[in-house]
């Protein structure tokens, strides 16, 4: 996350005889730390308190709203909510999300491109049109794309429903694959130009190989952004049979109301680990270099 | 960027290889900009349309529309419900991202600097895995917290303070902190990639120059991360601003009209009360709003396109 050296290393670089008032090892200094830790600390368990009915409530027996450590934990509740229809809608959601975020890497690559590597006066307005974009808020955008729907009778369909989402994530994934491209050396491709490559051969065998961190962020943000997004769905995919995990959970909460905050909390669990999980595993591999490029020039 | 080419080169160069050249840069953008054309521009102009006719889900107005006018958008100044959810989303606003993801994550960014690894580690992770959850799971799980049952009242209890039904006394609170919990990490990580590039030997030297802790702040750190802040904020405003799931699962706009935020108002008009050409008028608003601080934000950006 930072590139900041530790304190340590930095104590050892400074002179020692220098009579300053933030020395490691003055008593303020010290008593300033012990209360940031405390602050963090208390910080932590705020963020985290919140998160304890959905644990405790996925492995007990008779789940509430409160939060009680079960007499006897069970994994019932996991077994009980993976069957058919929650298993159909899981299953929906990784067409949706896998759908979409494929669909933008093979959009979304070539028309960064030309973007990343020819004259600014070609490429400024459309990036500065489509970093505009980012900043509409797409709930608006749901209103007439119902309209739309409804005229082309494209409603309860998949693929359309793949295809809007994918739209409404292309101007960011554009813009964040213009930005890896970026980094990458032009003259390497200049010298495949010289043996005659084309330069859509170039892309695919040269820029994209060496991007492969950019690609699999853009990748990643799709695939997350479309498995958490519940509202587009909702409106668009009326047909139970349709609908993503997102829409049945909710769907699940008003039809079996108190009786099964266990199953509720349990889907919630087994819906939200797979982008837990990429999360974790990009993050691991690529570092923060993940949460910042799509943070900072987001 | 890079230049291409010279010029004397270029004036050499045939039309057919220049025509040429013009449809290697252009192709390629075509597949993708026809599907933001058809799914993403088209629908707001449509949208612009349908704020002018009173275009209705069901009924006679549903297959022939009429224009009129501006009548939707005099209809919504004099509407008290749109007034309110106007005011409701910037509370909404000001309240869970400007003060609250704001300060919030540039406050653990402050505190996490030069702690150890560990610390960092693990507070970070417990703060993103916050932000990571799908927002629905976020609504269900601070649903349970806030509940008459929940843990927080259940905290209240065991140090002999008074529970509260917090979703139905203070909504607008509850679901604005929600959205806190959930979006601080955003602004930390932001702020901590920031702050790792102000240098520390400025704060060091301006340390044994007797500056305070927070002159320090105030005049080296805080000036430096300007850019990182006006960014950072535009960004999680606009995120804000189209909150819909986190609060309509929390109270579904209730109780009453309490939290209707304009995308809440949004979806009751439109697909509730089946106004779509009302709900297009509440669209535009929203669109509009978002426009005018995507403005802003482009004009900060500039420098880096």
């Amino acid at each position: 996350m930072t590139t900041t050296s530790s304190p340590a290393t930095r104590q050892a670089v400074r002179p020692p005889a220098r009579p300053s008032r933030i020395s490691a090892t003055s008593p303020r200094r010290r008593s300033a730390a012990v209360a940031a830790y405390l602050v963090l600390a208390l910080v932590a368990l705020a963020f985290l308190l919140p998160f304890g009915w959905l644990f405790l409530a996925s492995v007990s027996d008779k789940a509430t709203l409160g939060t009680a450590i079960p007499d006897h934990p069970t994994l019932r509740n996991f077994s009980e909510v993976l069957t058919g229809d929650n298993l159909h809608a899981l299953i929906n959601s990784l067409v949706l999300s896998l759908g979409s975020a494929l669909l933008t890497l093979v959009l979304a690559a070539p028309a960064a491109y030309p973007l990343s590597r020819y004259s600014r006066r070609f490429g400024r307005p459309i990036l500065l049109g489509l970093l505009f974009a980012t900043g509409l808020p797409i709930t608006a955008i749901l209103v007439p794309v119902y309209g739309l729907f409804v005229q082309l009778d494209l409603l309860d369909s998949i693929p359309a429903t793949t295809l809007f989402l994918t739209a409404t994530g292309l101007p960011m994934a554009i813009w964040l694959m213009k930005n890896f491209m970026d980094e990458v050396p032009i003259s390497l491709e200049e010298a495949a130009w010289v043996d005659g490559a084309s330069a859509f051969r170039a892309l695919l065998r040269i820029v994209l190989p060496l991007m492969l961190p950019g690609v699999t962020v853009v990748f990643t943000f799709t695939f997350a952004l479309t498995w958490g997004n519940f509202f587009v769905p909702f409106i668009l995919l009326v047909d139970p049979a349709k609908q993503p995990a997102s829409v049945a959970i909710y769907q699940y909460f008003g039809l079996h109301g108190t009786a099964s905050y266990g199953l509720l909390a349990a889907f919630s669990i087994l819906y939200s680990m797979p982008v837990v999980v990429l999360y974790t595993l990009v993050q691991r591999v690529l570092g923060n270099a993940f949460a910042l490029s799509g943070a900072v020039k987001g | 960027m890079v230049a291409v080419g010279l010029p004397d080169a270029r004036a050499r160069r045939s039309r057919a290889t220049r025509g040429r050249r013009a449809a290697a840069r252009v192709l390629p953008i075509i597949p993708a900009f026809a599907l933001i054309a058809l799914f993403f521009l088209g629908p707001i102009l449509w949208c612009l349309y349908a704020s002018f006719t009173d275009v209705a889900l069901t009924g006679a107005t549903a297959s022939t529309p009429h224009l009129i006018g501006l009548r939707n958008y005099r209809r919504m100044f004099e509407d008290p419900a749109f007034r309110q959810s106007l005011w409701l989303t910037v509370a909404f606003v000001l309240g869970s991202a400007v003060i609250g993801q704001n300060v919030g994550g540039m406050a653990l960014a402050l505190l996490m600097k030069s702690r150890s690894r560990i610390a960092r580690a693990v507070v970070g992770a417990i703060v993103v895995g916050a932000w990571v959850m799908p927002e629905l799971v976020a609504g269900f799980v601070w649903y349970a917290f806030l509940s008459d049952d929940g843990t927080l009242n259940a905290i209240l209890h065991g140090v002999g303070l008074h529970g509260k039904s917090w979703l139905y006394a203070m909504p607008l609170l509850s679901v604005t902190l929600a959205n806190i919990w959930r979006g601080t990490a955003f602004s930390m990580l932001v702020y901590s990639a920031a702050l790792s590039n102000v240098p520390d030997d400025l704060l060091e030297a301006a340390a044994v120059d007797g500056a305070s802790a927070f002159a320090r702040l105030r005049h080296i750190t805080l000036p430096l991360m300007r850019r990182a802040v006006m960014t950072n904020l535009m960004t999680i405003t606009l995120q804000t601003l189209a909150v819909f799931t986190l609060i309509f699962v929390m109270t579904g706009g209730g109780p009453g009209t309490k939290t209707q935020t304009l995308p809440i108002y949004m979806y009751q008009s439109a697909f509730k009360f089946y106004q779509l050409g009302y709900g297009a008028a509440l669209a535009i608003v929203l669109l509009a709003v978002g426009g005018v601080f995507s403005i802003v934000y482009l004009r900060m950006m500039r420098e880096e396109v």
